[in-house]
């Protein structure tokens, strides 16, 4: 019992370890929120990435972002909060939310189906296929073999 | 030239609406042995000619408009809005493409195109070309109904016509927009030619699997078109749109990879239909839904369902294309209601490890990532009807949810080649298995000591080094997978011939180019996906450069000669000169610049780009800062990108090798030809019928 306890704490010191190693600095995260979010303007650019001459929201936008990490708003809030004064489509990707999850889930969720109802399909018809009958392994048949064998190396 | 332009659009109609109605009326009496004046055949051939014609009357329509852009003739509206005096010549020819009319008269024209070779070479198949000829005058229609009543080329400006047109949007000012459209539209058009084939085959109950065989090369070729005006535009995006990306996963650019991807499935699973006499509904629906998608494509293009940075393309015309849609569905679903029976397959999947099922799963997973382009492409639209308000679904979705389906793709890339057909045996399994993963455990190795972590995703919020490590990985499995099927035969032909193993490999290519000129596109696919992963390690710097300032980025050190101003007829232009350094030593000076286009009034960027199969230093002109007024440049220093292109002439090359008749295949051919001359002059003359 108390060897587990041990290693529950080892554990849980690893993951916590883990989780936090190399957080990211202020300079990866505005990179990385940058990519989150698209440029308001209309350009359909990702805000880091809009770069065209005289856009008049990038570089505000870009600004009110570092303004954000600078006072210490974790991601989720930053984001909230752009969200909440640029509306839903400044977000380049839809958040885990209500009907939102579904753009996230149905994809993988159609490729397991697949895969799965391919299986069973497969199991059924190879259960249906009747048992061929043992081939004939003649000498004559068994010669061809081994030099198919040797002369291809398959 | 706009009259005769018009006229000719008039005439091209009628002659396509003419080989639809009297091509139809010949099949069916043919179909059902009706009696008429005129014997179907020759009115089947009178409809045949009229095809004909029709391309003859779409290319003087084509010619017409390009006639008045050279002439600068700005009563053409089209002209006025897409092309200026001082446009040099190549961008004149590309305002064909540039807006809407000029790329559906495009379309047209190419789809006359294909029709005109279809309809010269009747006599591989007359009966089904006959119905794949009617089936396309069917498509021939739509189109020109649109550019004769909806999307008009040659329409005329009212009142006094200006000095000078309003000049070519200044993104598609660069030479690859002369080659991409078209490229593009030979792809999704051409898809027009198999799904013609395959509808005909069905509603005619085409014995055997020849349509298959005749429509080969015709798939890949389109399938080539399709993949190389792909590319084109992504190499376009990079070097024009000054972002420092070749994908955006734009909507435009997701309508041209969904047909791309369904057609891929397709050219994979036909050959279980060829080989093995299965998956034939599969088969047929991949065809329906290619060919649908290159119209839903075009749809997403013109509608303005989406919004998308191609909006210079948006118009009203969109309801014509859902009615377009839903006829051309509608046609699909009712033939194969009929006749589904004709398509009961001759054989079942008999393992879950077999070539065939490797087939299978390719197919589903393509088909997953299609799904995943049109629902992340479609999701704004349902959020907007269901919660009310519009989401985006940009890069980070399809990073997350595409990029693993990729690599499961690339995966399969790899192992599918390794098994056998039917069922393959743990002992071959595990033969054909051993290099490949040893090769995959040796790059992980190398990868992880080179400093790529996949790790790092529990530690930062990028999943750029986990997505790199596996697609590295992969790759080399599937490298080591091709190299042994490759090597493993060569050698047997090397060592029964005596030849070198280089010959023994061209060899081994020529007897059997449609397998070994697959295993060169898989291989270039594999080159894409190294240089795709490439992208997870971008570096990006933005600086205020004054004179003899320098910026450093990687191994690379820019300083800046001089920063100047200019101008010609067609643009204005700002421009920074840098000497490019690496290790103390000068390697090239790169000029990034930023025009501004007179006649549009529209800014541009021109990206100024050092490629080394390492990296590319990809350096943007991002403006001047007002108060200094010394240039802002932003460096990206993008790993492995010239892999991808070098990658794409590796799927040119290898589907070049596969479009060639085998070896053995072309010898017996000449040889029955020869046999057929030798027999046709030892027999007597006959008399003719």
């Amino acid at each position: 019992m108390r060897r587990i306890s041990v290693i529950s704490r080892v554990l849980m010191v690893v993951l916590v370890a883990v989780l936090t190693m190399g957080a990211a600095d202020n300079a990866t995260r505005y990179n990385e929120l940058g990519h989150k979010m698209m440029c308001a303007c209309g350009c359909g650019q990702i805000l880091i990435e809009c770069n065209h001459l005289g856009c008049p929201d990038s570089d505000r936008m870009l600004g009110e972002l570092r303004t954000s990490l600078s006072q210490g708003g974790n991601d989720e809030s930053i984001l909230a909060a752009f969200q909440e004064k640029y509306g839903p489509t400044i977000l380049a990707a839809p958040m885990l939310t209500k009907f939102n999850i579904l753009a996230w889930i149905m994809p993988p969720i159609l490729l397991l189906l697949g895969i799965a109802g391919t299986m069973v399909l497969v199991r059924r018809w190879r259960l249906r296929t009747a048992a061929l009958p043992p081939v004939q392994r003649s000498v004559q048949f068994q010669g061809i073999r081994d030099r198919i064998h040797r002369e291809t190396e398959l | 030239m706009p009259t005769f332009g018009s006229f000719s659009l008039l005439l091209a109609l009628a002659l396509s609406g003419y080989t639809l109605l009297a091509g139809a009326v010949a099949l069916r009496q043919l179909a059902t042995g009706a009696r008429a004046r005129v014997t179907p055949e020759k009115l089947a051939e009178t409809a045949r000619r009229a095809g004909i014609g029709s391309f003859v009357a779409t290319t003087a329509a084509a010619f017409a408009l390009v006639w008045a852009a050279f002439n600068n003739d700005f009563s053409v509206a089209y002209i006025l809005h897409h092309s200026n005096r001082a446009l040099p010549g190549p961008y004149k020819f590309a305002a064909l493409w540039s807006g809407q009319e000029g790329s559906l008269l495009l379309w047209a024209w190419l789809l006359a195109a294909y029709g005109f070779v279809l309809r010269l070479r009747h006599k591989v198949d007359v009966k089904l070309t006959a119905y794949a000829s009617t089936i396309l005058a069917g498509i021939q229609v739509f189109f020109l109904l649109l550019l004769n009543f909806a999307a008009m080329p040659f329409s005329l400006v009212g009142g006094t016509v200006p000095q000078d047109g309003f000049g070519l949007n200044p993104l598609l000012q660069y030479p690859e927009m002369v080659i991409h459209p078209p490229m593009l539209y030979l792809g999704y058009v051409g898809f027009a030619v198999p799904f013609a084939f395959a509808l005909g085959a069905l509603m005619m109950r085409y014995p055997g699997e020849k349509w298959i065989h005749i429509t080969r090369r015709w798939t890949m070729v389109t399938w080539l078109f399709l993949t190389c005006g792909i590319f084109l535009g992504a190499h376009w995006a990079y070097s024009v749109l000054g972002w420092g990306g070749y994908w955006g996963w734009d909507p435009v650019e997701n309508a041209s990879l969904m047909p791309w991807l369904t057609g891929t499935a397709f050219l994979h699973s036909v050959m279980m239909q060829e080989k093995r006499g299965m998956m034939k509904t599969w088969n047929v629906w991949l065809i329906f839904s290619t060919f649908m998608l290159a119209i839903f494509g075009t749809l997403l293009t013109r509608s303005g369902l989406v919004s998308s940075v191609h909006a210079f393309a948006q118009s009203s015309i969109g309801s014509w294309f859902w009615a377009f849609l839903i006829i051309v569905l509608s046609v699909c679903l009712f033939t194969f209601i009929l006749q589904r029976d004709h398509l009961k397959a001759d054989n079942k999947l008999e393992s879950l490890v077999s070539r065939e099922s490797s087939f299978l799963f390719n197919n589903l997973v393509l088909l997953a990532a299609c799904f995943t382009v049109l629902w992340g492409t479609l999701f704004p639209v349902l959020s907007e009807y269901v919660q009310g308000n519009r989401v985006t679904v940009g890069a980070p979705f399809y990073n997350r949810v595409a990029v693993p389906i990729g690599l499961f793709l690339l995966f399969l890339t790899g192992i599918g080649p390794l098994l056998a057909w039917r069922s393959s045996s743990f002992k071959s399994i595990r033969k054909n298995f051993v290099l490949p993963c040893i090769a995959g455990l040796v790059a992980a190795v190398v990868v992880i000591v080179c400093g790529v972590h996949p790790w790092e995703i529990f530690t930062t919020d990028g999943q750029g080094s986990f997505y790199a490590f596996f697609a590295f990985v992969l790759a080399a499995m599937v490298v080591t997978a091709i190299s042994a099927e490759f090597l493993r035969g060569a050698g047997v032909i090397s060592r029964h011939t005596g030849q070198g193993l280089l010959a023994s490999m061209v060899q081994l290519t020529r007897r059997n180019t449609r397998r070994y000129g697959g295993y060169i596109v898989h291989f270039g696919v594999v080159v894409i996906f190294i240089g795709i992963a490439g992208s997870a390690f971008n570096q990006s710097k933005e600086q205020e450069l004054g004179f003899k300032e320098s910026l450093n980025i990687g191994p690379y050190r820019l300083e800046c000669q001089s920063y100047s101003q200019d101008s010609n007829a067609n643009y204005d232009t700002e421009f920074a000169l840098l000497d490019v350094y690496r290790g103390g030593k000068k390697i090239t000076q790169l000029a990034p610049e930023k025009r501004f286009y007179i006649a549009s009034q529209q800014p541009s960027t021109m990206v100024a780009n050092h490629s080394t199969l390492a990296w590319d230093l990809y350096v943007i002109y991002a403006g001047k800062n007002p108060d200094t007024g010394q240039p802002i440049i932003k460096v990206f220093l993008n790993p492995l990108v010239a892999w991808i292109w070098i990658g794409v002439a590796i799927i040119v090359f290898g589907t070049g090798v596969a479009l060639f008749p085998n070896m053995t295949a072309a010898l017996a051919a000449s040889r029955n030809r020869v046999q057929s001359a030798a027999v046709a002059d030892a027999l007597p003359a006959r008399g003719g019928d």
